[in-house]
């Protein structure tokens, strides 16, 4: 089931589409993964989903109906450009910040507690924000973002900022949060945490939604007409055993581990590249190279906008 | 709801518990104090009362032993007439200065001079001059030989004093003072003048730091840009109350610790005869048989009395109402600059068009004084971008009821207007980073649906 889905959304900012026919549908439990160059629409996006700005056409359901006033009760956002009251105090500034979620006074401090105490942050309770370093602002405000413990998560660029420690602490924060049954759409330019953690994804692109999927299907898709070889042996005798169904595309020798890619030019099985290559070298391994999500990421757009006759700006 | 009260609350503590604010409130009262005090405390002690004996050289020997003395001027007359032998004597024999009358031909004198190492005070100056000029009047009128002479000279001393006082419709009359409602309305017009920049400048601020710091990017997924705005104007317009309620009460405590600590007792109890017995034109004729009071205590006694029945109630509530309503009208506008711009330099053009019609406020207020029911002035205390300023000066000199009711009604619906028209420019304003605003683009914010 489907916790979130936006149909066919469109927004116009005065001589601008900011979105064009949109759609995406984000299942329930899942981490769903927003992905586009800057500028593409996935915080116009974001903003209709919090009712921040309202979409020209289209409509957003959550929990399957339509989107009302008061789920945003049930949504917890942060936003990639984020800020805190300087000359607050750390507490009073996330109690304050809780309480406009909807929770009470007493709930808030319970669970702010609780908070403070898993991050190890209890003595900065006291502190001006002023005085935290940018990484330490991002604990708090990734706090009272989850605190009141919304379905619906939207973190855009949720590591930006941290060091590698508290990025992993993060992520596996993020990974709990979904453990206990929260969704969590996430947007970042970082696609090494996008393979790591996202169920599915969509890519939007100049304002249009141009890729979407389950990450592995995803996956899969862009990178069904590569193979990778280890073996022992010749690397010409290798070249001369393949047909013209097959190139090779590259090869790499470090300390006697050979490799090698072949490109599969039409369909064909599996077992028929391998009994071509058997008798020719020894086979140490052998593989389909599954594409990283940076290089999907920038194959799609790149061929997108060559299509379309836009430059990559 | 809830969250407005939420934001106003942390606007309201925040700005209450600076160190600025604290200072500011408790240093205001001592200035306005010193303001109100001031010049009780000079009439009573800022007198030069260094006693002067003048030395007197009378050619004309008109004036010798004419010239009226005061408590701190004495004058000494010597025959001689040689100055140089005087000059380097006098200051030995503790005389202040030295005043030469020559020759008066045809009672117009032409030489008269005083010589002083120290430049003489006016009060001395005044004195002389008055003095000559009493006694030559007194000569010239002598020589028309009027029978009883000095007893017609004493008869015609007068002293005047005029008070003014106000027929009510009601068939009561009480006593006016027009410098009394200048002051009331000066001090009412130029406070709120001054409230509305204070605070409405903090509102801008407040919104630039929210918005340069993206602290909004935050807030406004739980709470809408609307609430934002209001909940920031009015726990701002909490704080300027908070402190006008302190500055009052603090202000009014040392002008009354003042008075009863300055002024005598005869004073006092006359200011409390005449406030008591709302006073009748018979016995303000007579004057109170009980209390003779010389002209410092009376002109006291008046100042006192004027105040106490200028229509407080009135004043107070009207006050409160186009203050507030005032600022609500103006920092709506200043909410929508700050929301419009990435930083305080680039206010500027957007701040003039919002800071003439205040300047201009002051500059009519100024008009009014002179006459509280010019054309110009009834129209500005209509218009709701002066009429704050301007009905507030007209108030303490009679305005009627229904006057201030419509202006009231017209501020009020201004502001419910303004507020909506700003809200469109704060919801679009404080999401736009890096670009320039202009006039043109707030006009596209405008019309920009939700």
């Amino acid at each position: 089931m489907n916790l979130l889905t936006a149909e066919h959304v469109e927004k116009r900012f005065a001589n601008h589409l900011a979105l064009d026919d949109v759609s995406i549908e984000v299942p329930e439990k899942s981490i769903y993964g927003l992905l586009g160059p800057n500028g593409a629409g996935k915080t116009t996006l974001i903003r209709i989903i919090n009712q921040i700005t309202g979409p020209d056409k289209g409509e957003i359901t959550f929990a399957g109906r339509k989107m009302k006033a008061e789920d945003i009760y049930q949504i917890g956002y942060l936003p990639e450009e984020r800020g805190l009251y300087k000359k607050m105090k750390v507490g009073e500034q996330a109690l304050y910040l809780s309480q406009l979620k909807g929770l009470s006074k007493s709930d808030a401090t319970k669970q702010l507690k609780y908070w403070f105490e898993k991050f190890e942050i209890q003595n900065w309770w006291d502190k001006k924000v002023e005085e935290l370093s940018k990484g330490m602002a991002q604990k708090v405000q990734f706090i009272v973002t989850v605190i009141h413990e919304p379905k619906l998560l939207i973190f855009d660029e949720p590591f930006s900022g941290f060091d590698p420690i508290n990025a992993n602490l993060l992520k596996d924060e993020i990974l709990n949060l979904k453990k206990k049954g929260s969704t969590i759409i996430f947007s970042t330019h970082n696609m090494e945490s996008v393979e790591e953690l996202c169920d599915h994804i969509t890519l939007i692109n100049k304002s249009k939604n141009i890729l979407n999927g389950p990450i592995n299907e995803v996956r899969k898709k862009y990178g069904s007409n590569v193979f990778e070889l280890s073996f022992h042996g010749d690397l010409i005798k290798l070249g001369e055993c393949l047909d013209s169904n097959y190139s090779l595309i590259g090869n790499s020798d470090e300390n006697g581990l050979k490799k090698a890619l072949i490109k599969v030019n039409n369909y064909s099985s599996d077992n028929r590249l391998l009994n071509m290559i058997l008798p020719a070298v020894e086979v140490t391994g052998f593989n389909q190279v599954i594409p990283s999500m940076n290089d999907i990421f920038i194959q799609v757009v790149e061929s997108y906008n060559h299509a379309n006759g836009v430059s990559a700006n | 709801m809830n969250k407005i009260l939420l934001i106003i609350e942390r606007e309201f503590m925040s700005r209450v518990k600076k160190k600025s604010f604290i200072i500011m409130t408790l240093l205001g009262p001592l200035f306005f104090g010193a303001i109100m005090v001031g010049p009780m405390l000079l009439a009573m002690y800022g007198r030069d009362d260094s006693k002067k004996s003048i030395i007197v050289l009378d050619e004309s020997k008109f004036f010798t032993n004419k010239l009226k003395e005061k408590e701190n001027i004495t004058y000494t007359y010597i025959n001689s007439t040689n100055l140089d032998s005087i000059r380097s004597s006098y200051k030995k024999s503790g005389y202040f200065g030295v005043l030469f009358i020559g020759k008066v031909d045809n009672f117009t004198p032409s030489n008269i001079r005083l010589f002083a190492e120290e430049q003489p005070g006016l009060e001395l100056i005044s004195n002389v001059e008055s003095s000559i000029s009493k006694e030559l009047e007194k000569r010239k009128l002598e020589k028309y030989n009027i029978p009883n002479f000095q007893e017609i000279l004493k008869d015609i001393k007068t002293e005047v004093n005029i008070r003014t006082i106000v027929w009510n419709k009601d068939g009561s009359e009480k006593e006016s003072s027009a410098q009394i409602a200048m002051g009331v309305a000066y001090i009412a017009g130029f406070a709120i003048y001054m409230f509305i920049f204070l605070f409405g400048v903090q509102v801008m601020r407040g919104v630039i730091e929210e918005k340069t710091s993206r602290i909004v990017e935050v807030l406004i997924s739980s709470v809408k840009p609307f609430q934002l705005m209001m909940g920031k104007i009015l726990g701002i317009a909490a704080v300027a109350i908070t402190q006008l309620i302190i500055w009052v009460i603090l202000t009014t405590g040392i002008v009354i610790f003042a008075q009863t600590m300055l002024l005598d007792q005869k004073t006092q109890t006359a200011i409390k005869e005449y406030s008591q017995n709302s006073p009748q034109i018979g016995n303000l004729a007579n004057g109170s048989d009980a209390v003779k009071l010389d002209g410092n205590q009376q002109k006291m006694v008046d100042f006192m009395v004027a105040l106490k029945n200028i229509n407080l109630p009135l004043i107070i509530g009207s006050f409160v109402f186009f203050f507030l309503f005032g600022y609500l009208l103006y920092s709506a506008l200043f909410a929508a600059i700050g929301a419009a711009v990435d930083n305080e330099t680039e206010t500027q053009q957007f701040m003039l068009p919002v800071t003439i019609p205040l300047i201009f406020s002051i500059i009519i207020m100024m008009q009014t004084f002179q006459n509280p029911n010019a054309t110009l002035s009834i129209w500005c205390s209509y218009i709701p971008f002066t009429s704050p300023i301007i009905m507030m000066a007209r108030i303490p000199f009679g305005v009627s009821g229904w006057e201030i009711l419509i202006s009231g009604i017209i501020l009020v619906a201004s502001f419910l207007c303004l507020t909506w028209f700003s809200s469109k420019i704060y919801r679009v304003g404080i999401l736009m980073y890096g670009k320039k605003t202009s006039w043109a683009e707030m006009w596209k914010w405008l019309r920009y649906k939700n």
